[in-house]
């Protein structure tokens, strides 16, 4: 079944404009949370994927990646200013009357589709696990001790992945600067589009902190799985629920291949707020926005999960990865976000 | 005749288990799964040659080191990229399966971890207990 509805999902880490979107992984295996801005679409049966890659600098070889909930059929550079637009949007304090809602031995992956975009390589992936492992290790990167498990965990339902990797000579004759985002979007026809959280705390320590700005939109109000906590608590709280502003989506509309949001129908934001352990980061995110109410626990929870887990009691939490593909994507070699 | 027999059977029984100076050897499997060795705790008299045979069922590289507090943090500081050469010092590549023996000699405690990075601090270790 084909949910009609749209839905956008945006990511971001931190409480800055710093995005989030992949586990980094290094040649000697250390591993920094990637910063990337991720807007995340659902219309007419296709998945819209708007994320940035934040270039780390200088010439170590660095590389992020990303499980897809399908196989993407577009990667294109992303728009100049949708991720920052939104940010913006949620960044000043929310009105009084703001609603809170209530609620074997493995072959490599196979390298389906690459694109170079602004200094930035973007590979699609398909395989499973130990495929995804053994690509990264021909590639030169190792991946951190809780890899396995966290690969095998999307794998499960998925086996598209995206690995998102600067080219140091190419970043350098773009003249990208550290912390220099480059925005892609991805477009991905699927039936189900949950957006991976998971994969924010690969590499990290059990204690370290997760902090990311989840934002939604939808044609309705979205059914969220797990149901997030009021506003202001820790773990995953929601903080803005309410109808998009018409400004916001005429600004929206009108940045480079952002045409698949619907002009007249309205959109419904949801801001989400992260801030968790990572050990506590072990599911994803399940949105149902089709009026349904009926987020799919597999989706956050993993493939034979069947019943809902209540993030406050399970101390679980939130972060994510969202992937979707849409209409024009281009890299920029400019600067995306201000330099904290 | 009989009293023949009773003689052999028991110079066998001197020749064979009954001395502790007889080394013994036994082979073990241990699986890595998730970046844990499965199992990770192994008990064995001293003077035991242990082949451990180590398969990584992770899509990722990892080793098997036996050694004390010491030699673990050798090799946690280490830079070796490889091993192999070493008794109870292997390196085993994603999906594979390697084997190193081992002769515990002294009673006490070992430990067994992977010093790749990260991989000992996320709880890749275990210990063999030797015993008297």
């Amino acid at each position: 079944m084909r949910r009609a509805a749209a839905v956008i999902l945006v990511f971001m880490l931190g409480a800055s404009p710093a995005w989030a979107c992949g586990g980094l992984v290094a040649p000697n295996g250390s591993v920094n949370l990637l910063r990337t801005s991720t807007l995340a679409g659902y219309h007419a049966g296709v998945e819209h994927y708007i994320t940035s890659f934040e270039f780390v600098g200088g010439g170590a070889k660095f590389g992020s990646i990303v499980p897809l909930p399908d196989r993407p059929r577009w990667v294109s550079r992303g728009g100049d200013w949708t991720l920052q637009r939104l940010a913006r949007e949620v960044q000043p304090p929310p009105p009084q009357d703001a609603v809170v809602a209530q609620a074997p031995p493995a072959s490599p992956a196979k390298e389906v589709y690459e694109k170079e975009i602004d200094g930035l390589l973007i590979t699609i992936l398909k395989g499973g696990a130990r495929g995804v492992g053994r690509w990264a290790k021909e590639e030169g990167f190792k991946l951190p001790p809780d890899a396995p498990k966290v690969l095998n965990f999307y794998a499960k339902r998925s086996r598209w992945f995206m690995a998102a990797r600067f080219i140091p000579e190419k970043a350098r004759k773009k003249k990208l600067r550290q912390g220099d985002a480059i925005p892609i979007h991805l477009r991905i026809p699927t039936d189900d589009p949950w957006v991976p959280l998971r994969i924010l705390a690969l590499g990290k320590q059990q204690e370290e902190l997760v902090e990311a700005d989840v934002f939604l939109l939808t044609e309705r109000e979205p059914a969220l799985l797990p149901e997030p906590a009021p506003a202001g608590e820790r773990g995953m709280s929601l903080e803005r629920s309410e109808q998009a502003s018409q400004q916001l989506l005429n600004d929206l509309d009108s940045d480079k291949g952002m045409k698949w949001i619907p002009e007249e129908s309205g959109m419904w934001l949801t801001y989400l707020r992260l801030d968790i352990d990572a050990a506590d980061l072990t599911y994803d995110l399940a949105v149902d926005q089709t009026g349904n109410g009926q987020p799919s626990p597999a989706d956050a929870f993993g493939k034979g999960a069947t019943t809902s887990r209540d993030p406050e009691r399970t101390m679980w939490a939130w972060l994510a990865l969202p992937l979707i593909g849409a209409g024009g994507v281009r890299l920029v070699g400019r600067r995306l976000m201000p330099r904290r | 005749m009989t009293v023949g027999r009773v003689l052999a059977a028991c110079a066998l029984l001197l020749a064979t288990g009954c001395s502790p100076e007889v080394p013994q050897e036994t082979t073990v499997n241990i699986r890595i799964r998730f970046s844990r060795f499965v199992p990770d705790h192994f008990e064995f008299p001293a003077g035991t040659t242990v082949t451990f045979v180590v398969e990584n069922r992770d899509p990722i590289d990892h080793e098997f080191i036996i050694g004390d507090e010491r030699v673990q943090q050798v090799h946690e500081e280490g830079t070796e990229a490889h091993h192999g050469a070493k008794p109870g010092e292997i390196s085993i590549p994603a999906g594979g399966t390697r084997s190193t023996t081992y002769t515990l000699d002294e009673p006490g405690r070992l430990l067994i971890g992977c010093h790749l990075p990260g991989h000992y601090d996320f709880g890749m270790r275990g210990d063999i207990d030797v015993t008297d």
